[in-house]
């Protein structure tokens, strides 16, 4: 992992969140209040226009950078958990050497982990931690395993997939799906369904590389 | 969508340079960050008080930055929560000592931003969360209530604690006592569209309301068919009763406020309609608030909040007030 692997993995969501915009917003409209996606497509904006101030950074320096550009630039939920994953990234001991599969790996689970804690919200409560716990607890178990990397990466799909679309039958208790109760259940989640599709994207452009 | 706007991209901007100019005798608009601070300088030992939110529901809260009430205020964009970025250096401007309260609505954007521009803020701060919409109750199925227009009240009497000398610790317990005392409840006839999204957050019927609306066009408790006035009002009342229990004779404040789209016409008629309603069931009105303070862009509708109050609540509200959108005594 480098500065340049992410600012290519931005340019990459943000050509696929642009094609699903319209449905991840009316996923919004349907049980929260519609400002989702615009967070989602501002983020990545501010993200890939950093390219010529952070291209030639250290890792760590460049996160930081990204986490105090989406922090101050989106706003929202979507600002401060996403803030929340870069900046904990950062925090990731000895960045300074070469980053390998398993090193990406535990970057990953901390920023979830400092998510799950801004957020305080865990499985079962209809919010983007149903697909990104579960996602984390799988990298935790390839980093620590033997199973073929592109092998694991193909389980993640399956897994956020699978957890993105059983966010629909759930009540939500977290975010503003919460205050409806009954009336959010049979819609999936639309931070869920984010994540989902930025798993996806990173997973994908990995196996095919 | 028609709305008067030049660039979508500058909307808040343009709007927050107008509000800044059109009440510079009272407020001053900072950006990058975006703040709305005092003209002049908080006095110093006064607790400074801090609120924000998404744009969209003016005045809340930059008109309520002055004497009397705010410190500052951290708009966002349209709908959507304010960055710590904001908190902190609003919390650095205003600060005179004192320590500061973020007075936040409860939705997980707010408290989040919020929490961690407090955590940023490396002076004394503390934080009330304010959940006074009886819509959707705390139940097995919620973790929280939404923190709507009570919020102006709480704004307007710990202000006045604060000017008055009041510390931390003391505003922060006055605050949480007029939003335990405060209940409201919101119906909506149409609904808003924000600026970035281009059209209605959500379709509803030419004879249809949404009872128990949230403030960004949130779906409430149901969807049904309007109604004469009485009958709605009576239905928002019974619901913000169930919640309050007021007892009999007890003093209340009754808040009618508009959601942007609804004329004061119209809102005098929905006071008139509460005030009957209350005084049948023994309730006694003592102060009243009508307006648009606390809006939702362009949507039809209403939300009435009662606040039980006591001597110490009568006081700090009757007290002197200068704000952009609410000014008395002086």
């Amino acid at each position: 992992m480098s500065v340049n692997f992410l600012i290519s993995q931005a340019k990459n969501i943000q050509i696929v969140i642009d094609e699903n915009a319209a449905e991840i917003e009316a996923l919004d409209q349907n049980i929260g209040d519609g400002d989702h996606i615009f967070n989602v497509q501002r983020g990545l904006k501010l993200v890939v226009e950093l390219e010529d101030d952070i291209k030639n950074l250290p890792l760590q320096k460049g996160l930081n950078m990204i986490a105090m550009k989406v922090l101050s630039g989106i706003g929202g939920s979507s600002g401060a958990l996403f803030g929340t994953f870069f900046m904990s990234m950062a925090k990731t001991p000895d960045l300074d050497k070469d980053i390998d599969f398993n090193k990406a790996c535990e970057m990953v689970i901390t920023g979830i982990n400092a998510m799950k804690e801004r957020g305080k919200a865990d499985v079962g409560e209809k919010t983007m931690m149903d697909v990104l716990i579960p996602v984390s607890e799988k990298l935790n178990e390839l980093k620590s395993g033997n199973t073929d990397m592109k092998e694991g990466l193909s389980e993640i799909i399956k897994i956020a997939e699978d957890r993105m679309l059983g966010t629909k039958d759930m009540l939500a208790t977290k975010g503003r799906a919460s205050f409806l109760g009954e009336r959010a259940k049979g819609h999936i989640d639309p931070g869920a369904r984010s994540s989902q599709l930025i798993i996806d994207t990173i997973c994908k452009s990995l196996i095919n590389k | 969508m028609k709305k008067f706007i030049n660039n979508v991209d500058d909307f808040l901007k343009e709007s927050l340079n107008g509000f800044g100019k059109a009440h510079s005798d009272i407020i001053k608009v900072n950006f990058e960050p975006n703040f709305i601070s005092r003209k002049t300088k908080t006095k110093e030992g006064k607790v400074s008080l801090i609120s924000g939110g998404g744009s969209g529901h003016e005045p809340m809260h930059g008109g309520f930055v002055g004497h009397g009430m705010l410190d500052a205020a951290c708009p966002g964009f349209v709908f959507s929560a304010p960055t710590p970025d904001q908190m902190q250096a609003a919390a650095e401007n205003v600060d005179s000592g004192a320590g500061v309260l973020f007075i936040v609505k409860n939705y997980s954007g707010d408290i989040m931003n919020f929490q961690m521009g407090a955590e940023m803020y490396s002076g004394k701060n503390d934080s009330i969360i304010t959940n006074d919409d009886v819509a959707v109750e705390d139940s097995t199925f919620t973790t929280g209530r939404r923190g709507v227009a009570a919020t102006v009240l709480v704004e307007k009497i710990v202000g006045s604690l604060a000017e008055n000398g009041g510390s931390l610790e003391e505003c922060k317990k006055l605050g949480e006592k007029v939003n335990k005392n405060s209940g409201t409840m919101g119906v909506a006839f149409t609904s808003c569209t924000v600026p970035a999204a281009g059209k209605p957050t959500f379709d509803i019927g030419n004879d249809e309301m949404e009872f128990g609306v949230g403030i960004h066009g949130e779906p409430g408790r149901k969807r049904e068919k309007i109604q004469p006035s009485k009958i709605i009002i009576n239905n928002m009342l019974e619901a913000i009763l169930d919640d309050l229990k007021p007892q009999k004779n007890e003093k209340t404040l009754l808040f009618v406020n508009g959601m942007g789209g609804t004329p004061l016409t119209e809102l005098y008629l929905v006071y008139n309609d509460a005030c009957e309603i209350l005084k049948s069931k023994g309730i006694e009105i003592t102060r009243s608030l009508v307006g648009n303070y606390c809006t939702s862009l362009e949507m039809q509708g209403a939300s009435i909040t009662l606040l039980k109050c006591d001597e110490e609540i009568l006081n700090n509200w009757d007290a002197p007030v200068h704000t952009a959108a609410m000014r008395w005594g002086m």
